[in-house]
């Protein structure tokens, strides 16, 4: 038999996992579940969805805001402040799964399992989130970029529990884009993802963050495209130079959903296709 | 008298309630006492000698296994032939890589699963096979039947005229490949199966279409007589075919599981294991050749049909003879040459799935028609209108069609349709696109499908059924037609009631048991209504006058009272029943050799109209709008045919543009869940606007014709019209995933020659 435990603290939370860093840590169970059918089962399982201390959604300064690692999609779905100034993940969130999805799936659940395909990871790079782990000796924040470290790897250690996502101030005048091309336009595992913000500061691109999923092991910020479009004013020709560089730096695969041709042929449509939209 | 006539009426189902009040009693919901439960072991190479089946030593206590070494009858499944084992022998022949070798039962399903999944094999492979080209050729042989080519399971050819003298003086021939994959059926509810022996008889009952097809396969397979078998269906969760043929596989496992178990056994396929191993639609190759006059005369029809049967015969050669009966088309041709291949390869044995090789050979005519259009530059419609078959006509086996020709009807229907807006702009399917990436196109589709089997194939079946007047005084319904979900137990009722002049909820159905009720044929082939339905008619009807002829023998008051008559009878006599069987119409024939005569006693006839959506950034493709007219004769119960034919649109929709079945360099099928095989979800449907025509077949219960696979058959070559209306590119392949649209669309010839006007 599989140990459950369900934690109601943090504390409590962060006892059982150092006591027990081989189980799985779960926090909504929608891949743990699909991975039953053919994966062995883990030693236990360390349920910490519903702990209190992991759910919610706080505003800091400027907009600032902090989203709790077990806080399920369906309320940030409900959030009108997660719709104002994070519109991107707001509509990213609504294409994931359907109802039942949504009330149990977390970002701190999508951020562990950390698979290439995870929907809301482009997101969370292309916003610059910080991620906060904690174990009991105490709490460290880092970039989303650095806590993702390989195929399905993060940076999180076997004591530690993800506890929250920081969004940055300011977001909310950044252009947000987010399209997900999946294997249909519902209940769809990605094909291909794109995440990207900017602004455009005296006709010129600021602060661009460029953000794919599906096309490499990992999700992936392009940083030759975005050093690319920093300071340039967009233009068809821009936008070219944008999907050639994007070609250099993504390793799409062909797979039971999809081929690498494809994924990368619509990554770099769907980076021009954004370029382009800068122009007014 | 009954106050109301229920024909033409969509009254509550007769399944309704107690299927949307969760009471219904599906076959993985049944239980026995001291029930066990199965599991199957199964081949892992595509093609090799099976020389040792090796079990887990030592077997945990409390399970069974089962091999070929116990079956008491014939190892086989008895279809068209028996050369399908329903389990690989030691030192016998595996041919593909989900075959059944072993079989467990345990107390618990996680038991009997492990245990299967611990048998070994060990095998001497052999070269595999698994394309047209190769398996023609030969260098390994799956199946051989004596006098044909080596992996041939039935070679057909038929026609009339003098093809290559009519080609040579065409004005335009046109030349295209088309190739289409494997879809699954993907029914609500995976097949399964409950077995068990009372006194040497063995019961079972499951999901399933044909209980006597399963009842054959058992005699011969427990050797048993024919009465110590009982195969009753329970609540099946749809079918479209699936269910016609593997279940007497399942049920020959189920039976062999609890006949060594010495007690019920319960073999439930997870969705997983129903993806892998269950039949689905046949992959196609089609060579398609026409010949016009330059004034769009149809002159020429040559086509070479190949059909991927998998490595057992199943149904193979009976869905190439569909195949290649409807590759004509519907159109008039003096010369035709049609010639049709089934081929034997190490995929999993294809199947039974709505349309049964029609949707096949439906999509290379329909583009061989809109390429036509084009290159003589005549508006598709009236291209179509102008070679259409009418009544009176001569199909390509000769069959003169005298009646329920509604191929006028369904055009005329279907333009009015559109000369109007659409009642309601589906906005819900829109790509969330950039606008300027989209392109937009319109296609149609023209085509008809026949109902009822093929050619003599009615007459083989004699379908039978018994209508009675029961002792208390109700009306039982005694026969083995099945409802899947599809409506045949509510259609029956109304065309008994109205006969009967009762109210259709009067009317109670036997259990579809080989037990109670006689063989009414398998439910299959757009036959239940129109075939059986008429078997109804003609039973209740004779009820009717037996009943008329007692009521003035006994002095009735009233002798025209049916009610009173039955009432009386009843009471006084008990049960009177009659049993009829289904007759082919006067002047019906057909030659089976020859491919000569009627090919199907009435026809379909539909136009589908898709508008598409293509985003060139992803290459996705909405349909947008969806008008599908098609003539069934009759709308018994308008609202069951309209679910039919939405079901069956969306269905052949899914095949154009996402479902298909990829199998791996080892023939395994590779998407075997349903995240990744796909089918669409309500946001990739579009309000689908059905219209229904009635030209009324004369020999169908109150004018009624099969509907239940010509929706399959036309949409694809819509839709793949209605993208190169918007793209200008030919698409011949389905489904047309985004991933080949991409190559299509990459690699497209830098002068757009192609392009059409679109009719606004």
């Amino acid at each position: 038999m599989t140990a459950y435990l369900r934690p109601t603290s943090l504390d409590e939370a962060l006892a059982l996992r150092a006591a027990h860093p081989d189980y799985a840590v779960v926090a909504g169970g929608t891949d743990l579940l699909v991975g039953a059918l053919e994966r062995p089962a883990p030693a236990g399982v360390l349920d910490v969805f519903g702990v209190a201390e992991l759910v919610g959604i706080t505003p800091g300064p400027r907009e600032a805001l902090t989203v709790g690692a077990a806080t399920p999609y369906a309320r940030l779905l409900e959030s009108p402040r997660i719709r104002t100034t994070l519109p991107m993940l707001h509509t990213c969130v609504r294409e994931i799964g359907a109802a039942q999805i949504q009330a149990r799936g977390t970002l701190g659940g999508n951020a562990q399992t950390c698979s290439p395909v995870g929907d809301t990871l482009p997101v969370l790079l292309a916003l610059e989130a910080e991620v906060e782990l904690a174990n009991q000796a105490g709490r460290r924040r880092l970039p989303f970029a650095e806590f993702v470290t390989g195929y399905r790897q993060t940076a999180l250690a076997a004591d530690e529990l993800i506890v929250a996502f920081h969004f940055p101030a300011g977001l909310s005048r950044l252009r947000q884009h987010w399209r997900k091309v999946g294997t249909r336009r519902a209940q769809a595992i990605s094909k291909v993802m794109l995440a990207a913000v900017a602004s455009l500061d005296d006709g010129t691109i600021a602060s661009p963050r460029v953000a794919f999923g599906a096309v490499a092991d990992r999700p992936l910020r392009i940083q030759s495209v975005e050093a690319a479009l920093a300071g340039r004013p967009p233009s068809l020709g821009l936008a070219d130079e944008a999907a050639a560089l994007l070609e250099q730096a993504i390793t799409p695969i062909s797979d039971v959903r999809s081929s690498a041709d494809y994924r990368l042929q619509v990554a770099k449509n769907m980076l021009h296709r954004w370029v382009a939209s800068l122009v007014d | 008298m009954s106050s109301t006539q229920s024909v033409g009426r969509s009254i509550p189902r007769v399944d309704g309630e107690e299927k949307v009040t969760g009471r219904a009693r599906y076959v993985d919901d049944l239980t026995r006492p001291g029930l066990w439960w199965g599991a199957t072991a199964r081949s892992v190479a595509p093609h090799a000698i099976l020389k040792r089946i090796v079990l887990p030593d030592p077997l945990p206590a409390d399970v069974v296994v089962v091999t070929a070494a116990d079956i008491p009858g014939l190892n086989g499944i008895q279809l068209l032939t028996a050369d399908q084992v329903a389990l690989v022998p030691e030192g016998g022949r595996i041919r593909h890589p989900h075959e059944a070798v072993a079989l467990v039962a345990a107390p618990d399903a996680r038991t009997a699963k492990r245990v299967a999944a611990a048998i070994e094999l060990e095998l001497e492979p052999l070269p595999a096979v698994f394309d047209f080209d190769a398996a023609l050729r030969g260098d390994v042989v799956v199946h051989q039947n004596p006098d044909a080519a080596p992996n041939v399971y039935s070679d057909l050819t038929f026609g009339r005229g003098d093809v290559d003298a009519a080609l040579a003086e065409c004005d335009l021939v046109l030349e295209g490949t088309y190739t289409t994959a494997s879809q699954e059926q993907m029914y609500i509810e995976p097949q399964g199966m409950l077995a068990e022996w009372k006194d040497g008889t063995c019961y079972v009952t499951g999901s399933l279409q044909c209980p006597y097809y399963v009842h054959k396969s058992l005699v011969a397979l427990l050797d048993l007589p024919p009465e110590q078998v009982v195969v009753d269906q329970a609540v099946t969760g749809g079918g479209f075919g699936g269910k016609e043929e593997y279940p007497s596989m399942i049920a020959a496992h189920a039976a062999l599981l609890a006949r060594r178990a010495g007690r019920p056994v319960k073999l439930i396929y997870d969705r997983s294991e129903d993806l892998r191993a269950t039949p689905k639609r046949h992959p196609s190759r089609v060579k398609h050749r026409m010949g016009f006059k330059r004034d769009g005369t149809l002159v020429a029809v040559d086509v070479d049909v190949l059909l991927d049967g998998g490595a057992y015969t199943t149904l193979s050669p009976v869905v190439l003879s569909r195949g290649v009966l409807h590759a004509p088309g519907p159109y008039r041709a003096e010369h035709v040459r049609v010639r049709g291949r089934a081929v034997a390869t190490n995929h999993p044995p294809q199947g039974a799935f709505r349309g049964f090789g029609a949707p096949q050979t439906t999509f290379p005519y329909e583009r061989q028609m809109q390429k036509a259009a084009l290159q003589l530059g005549i508006d598709p419609w009236v291209l179509r209108r102008q070679n259409r078959l009418r009544e009176g006509d001569t199909t390509a086996t000769g069959q003169v069609l005298r009646w329920s020709v509604g191929s006028t009807e369904v055009l005329d229907k279907a333009e009015e349709v559109l000369a109007s807006p659409p009642p309601h702009r589906s906005t819900h399917t829109q790509l969330p696109a950039d606008p300027s990436a989209l392109r937009r196109g319109r296609g149609v589709a023209f085509y008809f499908h026949g109902a009822g089997f093929t050619g003599r194939g009615e007459e083989r079946l004699k379908g039978t059924l018994t209508l009675a007047l029961c002792a208390d005084g109700v009306y039982e319904i005694r026969s083995t037609s099945t409802d899947i979900g599809q409506g045949t137990l509510t259609t029956f009722a109304q065309i008994a009631a109205d006969v009967l002049e009762v109210e259709a909820s009067a009317i109670r159905f036997a259990p579809r048991s080989t037990a109670v009720a006689p063989d009414s044929g398998p439910t299959v082939a757009s036959r239940t209504c129109m075939i059986m339905g008429a078997v109804v008619d003609q039973a209740a009807l004779e009820l009717r006058t037996a009943l008329a002829i007692y009521g003035r023998e006994v002095g009735l008051e009233d002798p025209d009272d049916l009610a009173a008559a039955a009432a009386h009878h009843a009471q006084a006599k008990g049960e009177l029943a009659r049993t009829c069987t289904y007759h082919s119409p006067e002047g019906i024939s057909f030659d089976d050799t020859k491919y000569e005569g009627d090919a199907y006693p009435a026809y379909g006839w539909a136009v589908c109209v898709v508008d598409v959506a293509v985003d060139l950034d992803t290459f996705e493709v909405a349909v947008e709008r969806c008008v599908h007219v098609i003539d069934v004769g009759k709308a018994i119960h308008p609202l069951i045919v309209k679910g039919q034919i939405e079901g069956g649109t969306l269905q052949a929709l899914g095949w154009a543009l996402w479902e298909q079945v990829t199998y791996a360099d080892d023939g395994r099928v590779l998407n075997d869940r349903m995240t990744n095989c796909i089918i669409p979800t309500s946001l990739e449907a579009p309000e689908l606007e059905t219209h229904l025509v009635e030209v009324p077949y004369p020999h169908g219960p109150f004018g009624a014709k099969g509907v239940g696979e010509i929706p399959m058959d036309g949409p694809a070559a819509a839709v793949a019209n209605a993208i190169e209306d918007a793209l200008g590119i030919p698409i011949d392949q389905v489904p047309v995933t985004p991933e080949v649209l991409a190559r299509l669309w990459t690699s497209r010839p830098p002068e757009d020659t192609t392009r059409y006007e679109r009719r606004a």
